[in-house]
């Protein structure tokens, strides 16, 4: 798989993407120029080039420090939102899928209302009844997941329960949570792997959207979303606050959506869009 | 088809009585007293707390505060603001005009771009011309709204001054709004357009199509595009409920009125009974739509009612 994967020329551009911005993610303290939350005021609004690579925002503070350490956050947001949508949405989606009848059909109209709430609009609901910042950013996104991840796999596991194999096993007396384990859960990792890794763009862009309006991150934290808002107020004088954060959230997205699909393509050619 | 329309009609009501639920239980979600969170700015005296509590019904059991939540909304009460005092349904009023407005600007911009692009990317397969147009909708389905928005606001308000950058009201203040929202969701119909018409080219009809002699055009528009529009009105609807949630996001970096800038107002505030407002309305226009949705879909390809 790792072989064909190497061959999908996006998939290896979203590799490559990712891989850069994770080890710039990693090494964020080391690499930055300077402390990403320390003000200078006498340097404030400092064009890119010179002692500041990508400039200084409007209380001083280096661009680049700041967009390197976003990059952390970003991708941790990401990552853990993701996981509490699979954690919780996968095990929902298995139950559901495999067992059937009323509690299937009880956990099916649950998900159906959840999906009525319209994109970030359940995170935005969940956020409401919590404080603002980020650990309940990426409650609220993870949480707003969950139906996603449940409904695909018990889609999954509908289909696949109805194999020979998985007759098979039953009638040699396996008991039920060995056929999840043994004979379901792998026909649901392919299609769980691209939509998590697809999930996770998404779940950035949402955590940095409710951080730009301001429910997300509290100053003086660098999170990209919140860097975008405080640029805008200077983009007639200072392009680059928000220039840097914006493209540094495209690419980590990009990277994710190249490799998901990349993902996608090889494990399991018939959920291509 | 009438009794599908109905079965599908009567099928959302249990779906609008979960969102109620969902909606109304909010508030019990919240950790603490919510009326001493939504009250916390003020200075407040017990009466006073005990005098909301009793506003908003909180001191009754909690199947009668559920009984009385779904009667009044389905009436059209939706409470009163905490901030501005006046009837949340009376603020939705001011600001649905806004949203639907700049909604129904970026379907359009969604459709006018990503079904053209879509289709380029399908009839030249494989060429450079699919690998520029899909790359150019992964950009778009990467792109966060609210840095387009900014992006767009920098080129053609502040520099080239076309468009105003902010505010809303006439056709220019919609411009760059429509365009932002519109281009997010464009990347996303290109795709499916690309992979409909894909398909749709593939089968026998468009062969036969061909093998009579017709034009390369003929067989586009008149056979094979009408068939791989039938999956991109299902997306329609699904878009339009994330443009309706994007507004949220776009009216805020344009500071366009709109029930997104009421409710971030509102969750920013703490002004509950607003949050509650907006979102159920939001969530039953978003269920009603895809209804419409499914009926059209049910009109455009007939193996869905018949089979």
């Amino acid at each position: 798989m790792a072989r064909r994967l190497a061959r999908h020329r996006g998939a290896l551009v979203g590799i490559v993407v990712l891989a850069v911005l994770a080890v710039l993610a990693l090494a964020a303290p080391w690499l930055s120029p300077r402390d990403p939350i320390r003000t200078a005021p006498r340097a404030a609004l400092q064009a890119p080039g010179g002692a500041y690579w990508l400039g200084s925002d409007q209380l001083g503070r280096d661009v680049a420090s700041r967009v390197l350490h976003g990059a952390r956050i970003s991708l941790t947001v990401g990552l853990i939102s993701v996981s509490i949508a699979v954690g919780l949405g996968a095990p929902i989606g298995l139950v559901s899928g495999f067992y059937g009848g009323r509690l299937d059909a009880l956990i099916m109209r649950v998900i159906d209302v959840l999906l009525a709430f319209p994109g970030i609009l359940l995170a935005l609901a969940i956020v409401s009844v919590l404080t603002p910042g980020l650990t309940n950013v990426m409650l609220a996104v993870g949480l707003s997941a969950v139906p996603t991840y449940a409904r695909l796999v018990r889609a999954t596991v509908l289909s696949a329960r109805e194999n020979l194999y998985v007759e098979a096993a039953r009638a040699l007396g396996s008991r039920d949570p060995a056929i999840l384990r043994r004979d379901i859960l792998p026909n649901v990792v392919a299609p769980l792997v691209v939509t998590a890794t697809l999930g996770l763009g998404t779940a950035i862009l949402a955590a940095a959207a409710l951080s730009f309006l301001g429910l997300g991150s509290q100053p003086p934290q660098p999170e990209w979303g919140r860097m975008l808002s405080e640029g805008r107020d200077y983009l007639r004088e200072a392009w680059w606050i928000s220039t840097f954060p914006g493209l540094g959230i495209m690419l980590t997205v990009l990277g994710m959506n190249l490799l998901g699909d990349g993902l996608r393509d090889v494990l399991d050619p018939r959920l291509e869009v | 088809m009438l009794t599908w329309v109905l079965r599908r009609i009567l099928a959302v009501v249990p779906v609008l009585f979960g969102v109620t639920l969902a909606v109304f239980s909010m508030l019990f979600l919240v950790p603490g007293d919510p009326v001493k969170m939504m009250l916390a700015e003020f200075v407040t005296t017990p009466d006073q707390i005990a005098q909301m509590r009793a506003q908003l019904h909180l001191d009754e059991p909690v199947l009668r505060q559920y009984g009385r939540f779904v009667a009044s909304a389905a009436r059209g009460d939706l409470g009163t603001s905490i901030r501005s005092r006046r009837p949340v349904t009376t603020e939705i009023g001011e600001n649905v005009g806004s949203t639907a407005q700049l909604a129904v600007a970026a379907m359009l911009v969604a459709v006018a771009l990503g079904v053209p692009l879509g289709l380029l990317a399908a009839l030249a397969r494989n060429s450079w011309l699919d690998v520029a147009s899909m790359g150019t909708a992964l950009l778009g389905v990467s792109m966060p709204s609210f840095w387009l928005g900014l992006l767009l606001i920098f080129v053609f308000s502040l520099h080239l001054a076309w468009f105003p950058a902010t505010g809303g009201g006439d056709l220019p203040h919609l411009v760059l709004p429509s365009v932002t929202l519109g281009t997010i969701a464009a990347a996303i119909i290109a795709r499916l357009t690309r992979s409909s018409m894909l398909e749709v080219l593939g089968q026998d009809y468009v062969r036969t199509a061909r093998a009579k002699g017709l034009g390369g055009f003929a067989v586009v528009v008149r056979h094979a595009l009408k068939n791989a529009l039938i999956p991109i009105i299902t997306i329609f609807g699904l878009q339009f409920g994330n443009l309706l949630a994007g507004a949220v996001i776009v009216e805020t970096v344009f500071s366009r009125p709109g029930l997104g800038r009421l409710i971030v107002g509102g969750i920013l505030s703490k002004d509950f009974p607003l949050v509650q407002g907006v979102v159920l309305f939001v969530a039953t226009v978003y269920v009603l739509i895809n209804v419409l949705v499914d009926v059209a879909y049910a009109y455009a390809d007939p193996r869905i009612r018949f089979g």
